[in-house]
């Protein structure tokens, strides 16, 4: 037989018809994820059509985009957020959905939770109306984002029409550096191959760097896909896989016989891959994006770009634009550049590893004067967690406001949010202008290399501080 | 939806590259739980740059939009082809397209044209320097018309283009092969895991 990859046996095993005339084919769908932002105006559509959700126990709602991040107990005070919130309440009991709502000890970012639960596993097909959705395919799930015209299709049909992507192996070898992390690999990787390179692609990542990192750091990776254009981010289901799952809520009671299949799933040797990338990890220092978008990323021992140094017009012209929305003239070490405030969070970097990794740097230091910073984890299990470590207490102590689990200033649609002019170091996934305020400015980085800004007051090379190092962690 | 068979008349232009949906709609107006009236708040925070011309007089009422690649990165969100076929545009026109966003616009009638980077600019250059001028972009000929005369053939996938000149919903077509949907679950769907019994 053809030597296949892991996305050909994933999309064979799920096609409840294959492609037909040049035309999509039809997908089943194991696990479908629903939030109160992109699901109202689909179950709208099923009320206007008398229609019914075909499988609730293959559906998941939780809210996260929109709950406060402090003080919940009070409920949500902006009218909008609540009223959101609480039509997916009606929806989900309407429907016969599970929902994690506001007051759920198991509340989280619908990426963190899935997972978190074991629910997400591998060979499976994950949808969710939300880009990031390919952050489940770190399990060797296939795992994409939608729109909310396909979530009403998914939750009458169960299935999905689509054209089959191309795929593309990302290969990235090499040991990681001391405090290079895999929001370090994945930055750096997007830095190479560009905002738009992934278009159309599923992307699996492969090579000994990925092999190395945990569920967490392969989560991260597969989570930034997206930032890449990529349809969908897998790593082929291993030991760390599947001993990350063992124990899990949602695990398969005969573990042993899933494990079983499960261990066909990776690529044959030999299988081809439309488009292959290799990236260097040994390469890799922390990476700071400089700009607004996620390419825009340099090495943080390096400089922020000038105009100058685009290849072309349009790239001139997206730089001195990027350049004048971030407030930066270009040229300035990166290490130079101050920041107002700090955000620990994100279905990115905000699992327990994450806010061990962050917490190892800011132990026994303080927040420099001015700086405003927050962890938000990803969800309320992580943050339970974290505080019977004590994490809580180290951030606290260090004068870190320490909050219930939600998206928060990933996107600003609750009331943690930048005003005009500041400048973030974030470890959430988007640089875009606005994403987290109107105005403010954001330099993606890795939880460590957030703590040390915190720390410092500007975004500073973590490397240069002692302390607990996480090597290829987080 | 509506079928779509051929759009003519003036066209914008929004002259950016990787234009994300953060900005096509921010964030601040997505607690709608409605379809419609986002069009009001179509790339709000953009109203005041230089660059922003889709809200001057010229361009009123124009249909088609002309703009640069990877239109539509970032979040899958909805609204963002809501707001723009509420603006008023039922066709978008650039060199490429974020993957998610092209999918979400066939999915409600607004066509998404793919042309090479060069016909784009040609098309850019006319809506900018005479403003007005007529375009039109016909679905079953599979052609985009410039001002000047010019024709430029586009394709989209078989399926699609039935789906939108008939003005289909997916959802119905889909129904159609419950058949099908009813002998996967039969015999092929994964065992478990269930959502229920978690939630509290
Ligand atoms: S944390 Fe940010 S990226 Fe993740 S789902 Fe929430 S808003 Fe989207």
């Amino acid at each position: 037989m053809r030597a296949r990859t892991l996305f050909d046996k994933v999309w064979a095993a799920h096609e409840v018809r294959g492609r037909s005339g040049g035309g999509p084919a039809t997908l089943y769908i194991d696990l479908h994820l629903v939030h109160e932002v992109t699901s109202a105006q689909a179950f709208e559509g099923l009320r206007l059509a008398g229609r019914t959700v075909r499988r609730p126990d293959r559906t998941l709602a939780t809210v996260d985009h929109n709950v406060p991040t402090s003080g919940r107990d009070e409920g949500i005070a902006d009218a909008l957020s609540a009223q959101q919130v609480a039509a997916l309440e009606r929806n989900c009991e309407q429907f016969g959905v599970p929902l994690f709502s506001l007051r759920s000890p198991r509340q989280g970012v619908v990426h963190v939770i899935g997972p978190e639960l074991g629910l997400t596993q591998p060979g499976m097909t994950v949808v969710c109306g939300d880009s990031h959705t390919s952050t489940h395919g770190a399990f060797g799930a296939l795992a994409f984002g939608i729109g909310t015209s396909e979530v009403e299709h998914v939750l009458v049909t169960q299935t999905l029409p689509q054209r089959r992507p191309k795929t593309l192996r990302i290969t990235i070898d090499g040991r990681p550096g001391l405090g290079v992390t895999a929001k370090d690999l994945i930055l750096g990787t997007i830095g190479q191959m560009g905002v738009s390179g992934g278009i159309g692609h599923a992307i699996e990542y492969a090579g000994s760097a990925v092999r190395d990192l945990s569920m967490e750091g392969r989560m991260t990776i597969c989570n930034m896909t997206i930032e890449g254009g990529g349809r969908a981010g897998m790593v082929a289901p291993d030991d760390t896989t599947f001993a990350y799952l063992e124990g899990r809520a949602a695990a398969p009671e005969r573990f042993d016989e899933a494990v079983a299949a499960w261990r066909e799933l990776p690529s044959d040797e030999g299988a081809v891959f439309d488009r292959e990338i290799a990236v260097d990890a040994a390469a890799l220092a922390p990476q700071v994006t400089w700009g607004t978008n996620p390419g825009m990323v340099v090495p943080v021992t390096g400089r922020v770009p000038t105009i100058d140094d685009a290849a072309d017009d349009a790239e001139r012209e997206a730089t001195r634009r990027a350049l004048e929305y971030m407030g930066l003239n270009g040229g300035e070490a990166i290490e130079d550049i101050p920041v107002d405030a700090v955000f620990l969070g994100s279905c990115t970097n905000a699992r327990i590893e994450d806010l061990r990794a962050a917490a190892g740097v800011v132990e026994g230091r303080s927040v420099a004067a001015g700086v405003r910073a927050m962890v938000v984890p990803g969800s309320m299990l992580v943050k339970a967690q974290a505080e019977e470590e004590g994490l809580d207490e180290v951030f606290r102590n260090a004068g870190l406001e320490w909050r219930d689990a939600g998206c928060s200033m990933c996107l600003a649609m609750n009331d943690d949010v930048l005003r005009p002019g500041e400048r973030c170091a974030s470890t959430s996934n988007r640089n875009f202008e606005g994403r987290q305020g109107r105005g403010g400015r954001t330099h993606l980085v890795s939880p460590p290399m957030a703590a040390a800004a915190a720390i410092t007051g500007h975004l500073v090379d973590v490397r240069s501080l002692d302390g607990d190092l996480v090597a290829g962690g987080a | 939806m509506e079928p779509f068979r051929r759009v003519s008349g003036p066209a914008a232009h929004l002259d950016r590259s990787d234009v994300d949906t953060d900005q096509i709609i921010p964030k601040q107006f997505l607690k709608r739980i409605e379809r419609t009236g986002f069009g009001e708040f179509l790339f709000h925070d953009w109203r005041d740059e230089d660059f922003y011309t889709l809200h001057d007089p010229e361009y009123r009422g124009a249909e088609i939009l002309i703009t640069g690649h990877n239109f539509g990165c970032g979040s899958s969100r909805e609204h963002a082809p809501w707001a723009l076929e509420d603006h008023g545009f039922r066709v978008i026109v650039a060199p490429s397209f974020a993957d998610i966003f092209h999918t979400n616009c066939t999915k409600i009638g607004l066509l998404p044209v793919v042309l090479p980077e060069a016909q784009v600019r040609h098309l850019r250059n006319h809506a900018q320097d005479s403003p007005g001028a007529e375009v039109v972009v016909d679905l079953e000929e599979l052609v985009v018309v410039a001002p000047d005369g010019e024709v430029f053939a586009f394709e989209v996938e078989r399926t699609v283009r039935e789906r939108l000149l008939n003005g289909w919903d997916d959802i119905s077509i889909t129904l159609n092969e419950e058949e099908l949907i009813r002998r996967y679950e039969a015999t092929r769907e994964r065992h478990g895991p269930s959502t229920l019994g978690f939630a509290s």
